[in-house]
């Protein structure tokens, strides 16, 4: 093991290890979650079967054998790791069917809309920076105030107004329940104004700090156009930053969707989220919490090993 | 000093700090007015409306916005503006309510770590690093599935979803001030460990921490009244302004105005705690 371990480049060496942290990650939001539904007040069997539902005593016993809660808490934490190593995301009670073929079912929508949304944003906060940055101050700060209300905005309430303008009253777009591309448009607005809000004053700042950095002065001085530094340089400089904030970002588009859905009434995991959080089936939220865990570390771990090898100054100190 | 403390340490605070806030600028003043006007609201609302929040009138059901109903009627002839206005303190204090939740609650967290020794502190911020990974609302709905719904669980929920940041905000910066001078002398004159702690270092962490609850309550804000709109916020007939978009939503096409404006005091309310916490912010790097 510890020979092995020289032998591979500074950047896997730094890849592996955090990817290790990543495991540890996934491993104590497991706990946290399975340790706070165990130690709170109420009786599991409840949060199993649903509220409202009723069960006789003899089928309370059965689904608390099957559960495994007659067992001591340590073993059905041990119980739960290996189910959850082996990719078994467990049953839902109340839906009566497996966790983990729910969620494969509505995983597709709910990515076609987080990456419509992001897509959407990316384009419109780097229009909105680089037609507003280092203009004058009546320009930037009608840009600011724009971003400061996309960004307050909250993605139900810009849902609603979408709604009642574009296919209630202007009748240019379906309605809830839609599919189809259409059907995708104002959920992915509601969605994405407001993360591009954020994204452009992020990349408007960087723009406008990037001005008078030394390579800009290289360029300029090499006869380049405006235009041609811009996209060759400025903006590849300005959409760097934009990398330690996947996590962030990828954190927004969940918890939105979650709520987009619900307006739009489409399909997709934040609908589950929902209506498994109102119904309180327990085994759906924890299967969700570490799905999406997951998808965090995975995409965090990423930005940290790839960010290095995209930005040369972050050599020296991101992998030694 | 104090610039050091709460200097922003990520591009999305960084982000905050830029932006057109000048010291007096009239976007602040408004922003300000606001925020009075909003405290009158909260407390007197008898001041603003003759109208019972809860009176139904199906005969004057649906109606849109016209000189008796300011804002229209919802589906069992309720007045919007009345339910708005009454729904002003809920929306408010739940937000408010897990502020104080959170900060609190991080403000222990924070300074258990920074004063605990090495072990305590790994374990306690190697948990708020996992808790730090959830986006606020997931969080929140975690503690909802856990407690169940209603004003006081979604406010509760909301606070523990704050902690994990408040809590690395409060043990970085007693960290810092644990090294200081001042607590250095304090030490050698013999003063308890706890005392310090108290008299020293939790208020000088009071500060950003202020600043970060004020930036923090827009959002929070908005998590309530989504937690609302997804059907698990107060229970009926009291409504939040998120359970008054929820009300309306299957109302859009023949009634907007239901949904509509309880949506934008949602709005009006998130951009004034914004500017205003982000002034503290600027004011506080100064």
């Amino acid at each position: 093991m510890r020979a092995s371990v020289p032998a591979l480049p500074p950047w896997a060496r730094f890849a592996v290890r955090r990817a290790a942290a990543g495991v540890a990650v996934v491993w104590g939001t497991v706990t946290v979650t399975f340790f706070a539904i165990h130690l709170a007040p109420g009786d599991i069997v409840d949060g199993l079967i649903g509220p409202g539902a009723s069960a006789t005593p003899a089928l309370r016993r059965q689904i608390a054998a099957e559960a495994g809660l007659d067992q001591p808490l340590l073993v059905q934490y041990g119980q739960e790791l290996r189910q959850l190593a082996s990719g078994d995301l467990g049953w839902s009670y109340q839906l009566g069917q497996p966790i983990g073929r729910l969620l494969s079912s509505q995983v597709w929508p709910t990515v076609q809309l987080a990456v419509a949304a992001l897509t959407t944003a990316l384009v419109l906060a780097v229009l909105a920076a680089v037609l507003t940055a280092g203009r004058g101050r009546a320009v930037r700060g009608a840009a600011a105030l724009t971003e400061l209300l996309a960004v307050s905005m909250p993605s139900f309430w810009l849902g609603i107004i979408l709604l009642t303008v574009f296919s209630y009253n202007l009748h240019v777009l379906p309605a809830v329940g839609a599919d189809g591309p259409a059907g995708l448009v104002l959920p992915t607005l509601s969605l994405a104004l407001p993360l591009a809000g954020l994204l452009a004053q992020v990349i408007r700042h960087e723009l406008e700090t990037t001005d008078g950095k030394p390579f800009v002065l290289t360029a300029r001085s090499r006869g380049l156009g405006e235009r041609a530094l811009l996209l060759r340089h400025t903006l590849r400089h300005a959409l760097l930053p934009l990398t330690t904030l996947a996590g962030f970002i990828l954190g927004g588009l969940f918890g939105g969707a979650v709520l987009v859905e619900n307006i739009f009434t489409r399909p997709g995991l934040g609908r589950i989220l929902a209506s498994a959080v109102g119904s309180r089936d327990l085994p759906v939220v924890t299967a969700l919490v570490v799905l999406s865990s997951t998808v965090f570390v995975i995409v965090n771990t990423l930005v940290d090993v790839v960010h290095p090898l995209i930005d040369p100054r972050l050599r020296e100190e991101g992998v030694a | 000093m104090t610039s050091a403390l709460i200097a922003p340490a990520d591009p999305e605070t960084a982000a905050l700090t830029t932006g057109p806030l000048r010291a007096r600028s009239p976007l602040l003043g408004t922003a300000a007015a606001l925020l009075v006007l909003l405290a009158v609201v909260l407390a007197f609302p008898g001041l603003f409306t003759t109208h019972s929040p809860d009176a139904t009138d199906v005969a004057a059901a649906l109606r849109p916005p016209d000189g008796r109903h300011w804002l229209g009627t919802d589906q069992l002839g309720r007045d919007v503006y009345t339910r708005l206005v009454y729904g002003t303190r809920l929306s408010v204090l739940i937000a408010v309510g897990a502020t104080l939740i959170g900060v609190g609650g991080g403000a222990l967290l924070g300074l258990v770590s920074a004063c605990g020794g090495r072990r305590v502190d790994f374990v306690l911020m190697r948990a708020v690093e996992v808790l730090l990974g959830f986006p606020e609302l997931l969080l929140a709905l975690l503690v909802v599935a856990l407690l169940g719904g209603g004003t006081l669980n979604v406010a509760v929920a909301l606070g523990i979803a704050g902690v994990p940041s408040y809590a690395r905000l409060v043990r970085g910066q007693a960290r810092l001030l644990l090294r200081s001078e001042y607590v250095e002398a304090a030490r050698v004159l013999g003063v308890p460990g706890w005392r310090t702690v108290l008299r020293h270092v939790l208020p000088n962490v009071g500060g950003p921490l202020v600043v970060l609850g004020s930036i923090g309550l827009g959002s929070t804000i908005v998590s309530g009244a989504g937690l609302s709109v997804l059907g698990l916020g107060p229970v009926p007939p009291d409504a939040d302004w998120g359970a008054m978009v929820a009300d309306g939503k299957d109302f859009l096409q023949t009634a907007w105005w239901i949904s509509v404006f309880p949506g934008l005091a949602v709005t009006v309310v998130v951009v004034t705690t914004t500017l205003i916490g982000r002034r503290l912010q600027v004011g506080a790097v100064r």
